[in-house]
Formats: structure tokens, C-alpha cells, sequence
């Protein structure tokens, strides 16, 4: 009777199991769809996007002829490297050896100033109690917002009064002064950063300033790349400002001389160009490749544009 | 006796050491953001302030300015090509924003849950943004897109059309190009969207699915309205944005053909580099700042009508 009444027992609950067990597999089937329609989607898509670029670097490496007559083609029939010689003779009496170099220096001052002014403002906006503080901090952020391209004309009427214009002064000095997205960047990692260690540093006898160089400056590193990666690949895109400012040929950087080589009245050949364009990507893309958290990060901390 | 005046005196002392220790904060607070409060009035209120003055003057870089009073101003307002260039300018920014938000926000949604791979798609699809300002990627365009290009070269080889127009020259779809080139880069949006995305409460959707609730209601119901601020902040930076174009209009279109490309930042340079009236390109630069101070106003005070915040809501 038990017996029985055991097996009868068990008999639905394995019924129950049996179907259980097909809905799982019906769910894990849809599942497998889902991913694999997922996949396939997104890949695509990522390849459409990478399209341009890809399209970019390989019609560096073709030929004259090829360019045109395979013009879509992502893989060239050979590796050829001609366009990057020819292209890096530039023209004039300048080759892009010299673009590059201004580019470098342009760059690196500006990225030497932000790295070492910005977080020495954001120490003052996050630990220092001075009047005013809360009123300046806020055009501080209010400034975020303001477009460069509005002060075009106004910045250009002052360079040009202080005589600054074809010289690399009037991209330098105002780039290596703290801009507000990198204060407003280290200003919060600064204040993530527990006040004992101030007080500690103060029992110790260090006033501000020591307590900016021995306590906060080591503890903000990744908030000095951060600034440092932002500062040289933004600096490092710039056109508008070496378009306004720059009229020597000999002080053109990369950007500027890769927009003046591909004038269409030059007839400069698309090869050379596209190379060109490729080998002037190369020193962002590899600030990408290294240190692609740190970009995220800074974009989703301050939640500002890349 | 003794003893009060010592109380007093010590008293005294520690006031005055206040009072010194307040204004030596003060100094210290000063001395430290000196860098950007030099960097701000030099380079920011300054320029501005002269170029108000210059808005009044007929100037043209080599001789003196001459004061013109408000003819600039009235100008700008009979300037065809000023309200084309306003036009063109605004249909960009309308087509180009929203498209662009759409955009990064259905990629946010894709990569927001942890699978395999999702941190190279995620790659794939923000690289274009990160090289998208620059030159090489406006050449690049230019070429993609021009008459014998690759776009037409594929619409040949795969659909055998002999297309040989150039899209980014001819009047009807060289605004297009460049929409589609802003479209492009919706990588930083992307990333602002997944951030928030993560920010949103588990519970609420283990609520939710207790209530039975399906994954379209999921979206509507929790997700849209919590990320309204997100929402909100994006909007602003890139209708901004969106509305500065300039670069690329410069170097892919050059404002042509016939001005369809000729962007507000574009006609002002036009002005002042082409046509050196930099009085002129100072006026419309002073239109363009309460331009957009206005469109930008408008947005935060619409905001109080669709974004959610969940401090002020009732849940």
C-alpha cells in the first residue's frame, strides 16, 4: 500500500519535471537564438561603423590605380607603402617630420600645464574655505558648457592686439591654464578622498600647500592620467585654433597641414592623403588602445563629451 | 585681577587669530585657483568685453575701427544669407541631436548587460567618436562620399547603379553627409547613457516582474522615466554642440554648395577671415550668444515638464 501509494506519488511529480524540464529547454533554445541574433546584429553593425576608418587605412596601402579601381575593397591586393613616402614629403620645403614636431610641441605644453595647474585648482575648489568659494565654483561649471567656437572672433580680436598671431602663443597660453572640465574633473576625484588624511598631515605640521604635494597629489594619479589623456587627444584634435592663429607653413600642425595638403585645387593624391590622415591618428588611437578605462571613466565621472 | 586679564587678553588673542586665520584661508584659496581666475577673465570676459565694443565698429584688422553704433546689428537683421545660415543651422541641429541621442541610447541598452564580447563592441562603436573631430576623419569623409567614391563605388558593384553625383556636392544631400558624419559619433552620449543605465535600482524592476510586468512596460515605465536626467544633460551638451558645428562643415563642404552647408559658426568665420569685416563677425557673434543662450533656456525650462526627479516625485 505504501509502495503504491509512493509510486503514484511519484509518478505526476516526474510529469511535472518532464515538462519543467522541456520549457527550460524551449527557453534555453530561444535563448540561444536570442544571442546568436544578437551577435550577429551588433557585429554587423560595429563592422558598419568601422567601416570608414578601416576604409581609411587600407586605401593608404593601395595603389593609384587600385584606389579607383577596387574603391570600396577593405583589403588591398598589396601592401604598398609608397603613399606614406611620397606623402611625407609634404610640400613647400616642409615635410610632415615638422608638422608632427608642432604637433608634439603644441600638445605637450598644453598637456604638461593642465596636468600640473587643474588639480592644483581643484585642490583649492575641494579643501580650501575662502569667501566666495561657492559663486566661483559655479561659473567654474557654468563655463563647462560655453562652446569654443563662440569666443572665435573675441579671442582673435585679443591675440591680435597682444600681437600674438603665427606664433604657437595663442593655442599654448590659454591651453595650458586650467580649463574647467579637468577641475571640475579632479575637484571631484579630490573630494572622494577621506579629510582624515588632511587632519592627519596637519597634526604633522603641514599647512596647504604641503598637504597638496606629500597627501593629495600621490593619492590622485588616476585623476592626473585622466587629464593628461584628455588634455593631449583634445589639444591634439584641435583645428580651429591653428586655422585662426597659424599662417607659416613651417608652424603648421599635423591637423592643419593635413586640411591644407587636401585642398582640392592642390590635386594632392588621395593615397598620400588617407595615409597622411592614418599616420596623424596613430599617437590617439594608441592613447585608446592603452588606456580606454581611463577615457570611459573620465567621460562617465564628469559626464561630459569625449 | 591678574588672572581676568590674562583670561581677557587670551580671549583677545584667539579672536585675533581667527580674524588672521580666516584671511590667510582667504589668501590661500586665492593664491589657489589664481591659475584658472587668470586663465577666466583674461581669456574669457575679456575678449568678450572687447568684442562688444568691436560689435559697434566697422574694423577691419589693418586700419582702425570706426565706431558705427548699432548699423551692425541692423544689418544682421535684413542678412539673408545670416537667417539661411540660422536655418540651415537649426534643421541640422534638429535632425542631427535627436538622431544622435536615439542612437546612443538604443547602443546603451544593448551593452548595458554583461555578455561576452561587449567590451569590444563597445570599443568598435565608441573609436569613431574618439577620432571623429579629427581631420583625417573629415578627409576621409569627403572621400567616402565624394563623386567617385566608395559609396558609390559599392552601390555599383552590389546593386549596379551608376550613381556618379557626389553626395557630400550636390545641393539636396550634402547637409545629409554631414548629419550622418554627427550621427557617427554618438559614442560619448553612449557612454553617459550606460553610466546612468547602471544607476537605476535593481528593485525597482524585481518589483516590477513580481507585478508581472513585460519588458516593453519595463522601459517605458522605469527605465525612460529614470533616466530623464541623463536624458536631459545629453540633450543640452550636444544641441550645443550640435549648433557649434563648424569644423567639419569647413573641411568637408566648405558651406557650399549654393550656402545648404554654411553653418552659423562657418558664416561667421566666412566673415571675418574671407571678408575681413570683423566688426561685423563680432555682432553676429554677440546674435549667435543669445541665440543660443535662448534655445539652451528653453530646454532647462521645458525640462521641469519631463524630467523626473526622484528627490521631488511622489513613487
Amino acid at each position: 500500500m505504501v509502495h503504491l501509494l509512493g509510486q503514484k506519488k511519484l509518478q505526476p511529480r516526474n510529469k511535472r519535471s518532464l515538462i519543467a524540464e522541456k520549457s527550460l529547454q524551449v527557453r534555453k533554445s530561444r535563448e540561444l537564438r536570442m544571442t546568436i541574433l544578437y551577435h550577429t546584429s551588433v557585429l554587423l553593425l560595429s563592422l558598419l561603423m568601422m567601416y570608414p576608418l578601416l576604409w581609411m587605412v587600407s586605401s593608404a596601402f593601395k595603389t593609384h590605380a587600385e584606389l579607383f579601381a577596387r574603391m570600396h575593397q577593405l583589403i588591398p591586393l598589396e601592401l604598398y607603402w609608397g603613399n606614406f613616402i611620397e606623402g611625407w614629403q609634404g610640400w613647400g620645403r616642409h615635410t610632415f617630420r615638422t608638422f608632427f614636431q608642432n604637433s608634439f610641441i603644441i600638445s605637450g605644453s598644453i598637456t604638461a600645464g593642465q596636468v600640473i595647474l587643474a588639480p592644483f585648482v581643484a585642490y583649492g575648489f575641494a579643501r580650501v574655505k575662502f569667501y566666495g568659494k561657492k559663486t566661483l565654483f559655479a561659473i567654474v561649471l557654468g563655463t563647462l558648457i560655453v562652446p569654443m567656437q563662440l569666443l572665435m572672433i573675441p579671442q582673435f580680436l585679443l591675440f591680435n592686439h597682444f600681437e600674438w598671431i603665427n606664433t604657437f602663443l595663442p593655442l599654448i597660453i590659454p591651453g595650458m591654464l586650467p580649463a574647467a572640465f579637468f577641475i571640475f574633473l579632479n575637484t571631484q576625484i579630490i573630494r572622494t578622498l577621506p579629510l582624515e588624511l588632511d587632519d592627519a598631515a596637519r597634526i604633522d605640521g603641514c599647512g596647504h600647500f604641503g598637504i597638496y604635494s606629500r597627501i593629495i597629489l600621490p593619492n590622485i594619479i588616476p585623476g592626473l592620467v585622466t587629464t593628461a589623456i584628455f588634455s593631449f587627444y583634445w589639444s591634439w584634435a584641435e583645428f580651429m585654433g591653428p586655422l585662426l592663429y597659424i599662417r607659416s607653413t613651417r608652424l603648421f600642425p599635423v591637423a592643419l597641414a593635413l586640411a591644407a595638403f587636401s585642398d582640392p585645387a592642390g590635386g594632392t593624391p588621395w593615397g598620400q592623403l588617407l595615409a597622411m590622415s592614418t599616420l596623424s591618428l596613430i599617437p590617439i588611437f594608441i592613447i585608446f588602445i592603452l588606456l580606454q578605462k581611463h577615457l570611459v571613466e573620465g567621460i562617465t565621472t564628469t559626464g561630459m563629451k569625449g | 585681577m591678574d588672572r581676568r586679564s590674562e583670561k581677557w587678553n587670551l580671549k583677545k588673542l584667539s579672536l585675533r587669530d581667527r580674524v588672521f586665520h580666516k584671511n590667510y584661508d582667504n589668501l590661500v584659496g586665492l593664491c589657489f585657483i589664481l591659475p584658472w581666475l587668470i586663465g577666466f577673465v583674461l581669456f574669457l570676459i575679456i575678449p568678450l568685453g572687447m568684442s562688444i565694443f568691436y560689435s559697434f565698429t566697422r574694423f577691419n584688422i589693418v586700419s582702425p575701427p570706426v565706431w558705427i553704433g548699432v548699423e551692425n546689428f541692423i544689418a544682421i537683421s535684413r542678412d539673408a544669407r545670416f537667417l539661411n545660415s540660422v536655418i540651415v543651422t537649426m534643421v541640422f541641429a534638429f535632425i542631427a541631436v535627436p538622431a544622435r541621442l536615439v542612437f546612443a541610447l538604443v547602443l546603451a541598452l544593448l551593452f548595458y548587460k554583461p555578455r561576452r564580447g561587449v567590451s569590444w563592441y563597445r570599443a568598435a562603436f565608441y573609436l569613431p567618436s574618439i577620432l571623429g573631430g579629427s581631420v583625417a576623419v573629415a578627409i576621409t569623409w569627403r572621400q567616402l562620399f565624394g563623386g567617385q567614391g566608395a559609396l558609390n563605388s559599392f552601390l555599383n558593384t552590389i546593386l549596379g547603379l551608376e550613381i556618379t553625383k557626389s553626395w557630400v556636392g550636390s545641393p539636396d544631400t550634402a547637409l545629409a553627409s554631414l548629419v550622418l558624419l554627427h550621427l557617427w559619433q554618438f559614442g560619448s552620449p553612449m557612454l553617459i547613457f550606460l553610466a546612468g543605465l547602471k544607476q537605476i535600482p535593481r528593485s525597482l524592476y524585481e518589483s516590477a516582474s513580481i507585478d508581472g510586468a513585460t519588458s516593453a512596460q519595463n522601459f517605458f515605465k522605469i527605465t525612460l522615466p529614470m533616466l530623464t536626467p541623463i536624458i536631459f544633460f545629453n540633450l543640452i551638451l550636444q544641441t550645443i554642440s550640435g549648433l557649434m558645428m563648424f569644423t567639419q562643415a569647413f573641411l568637408i563642404t566648405d558651406g557650399g554648395p549654393i550656402d545648404r552647408t554654411r553653418v552659423i559658426m562657418l558664416f561667421v568665420y566666412t566673415h571675418a577671415f574671407e571678408f575681413f569685416n570683423m566688426g561685423y563677425a563680432s555682432a553676429m557673434t554677440w546674435v549667435v550668444i543669445t541665440f543660443v543662450f535662448v534655445i539652451t533656456m528653453v530646454i532647462f525650462k521645458t525640462s521641469k515638464y519631463w524630467v523626473f526627479y526622484e528627490s521631488k516625485g511622489d513613487l
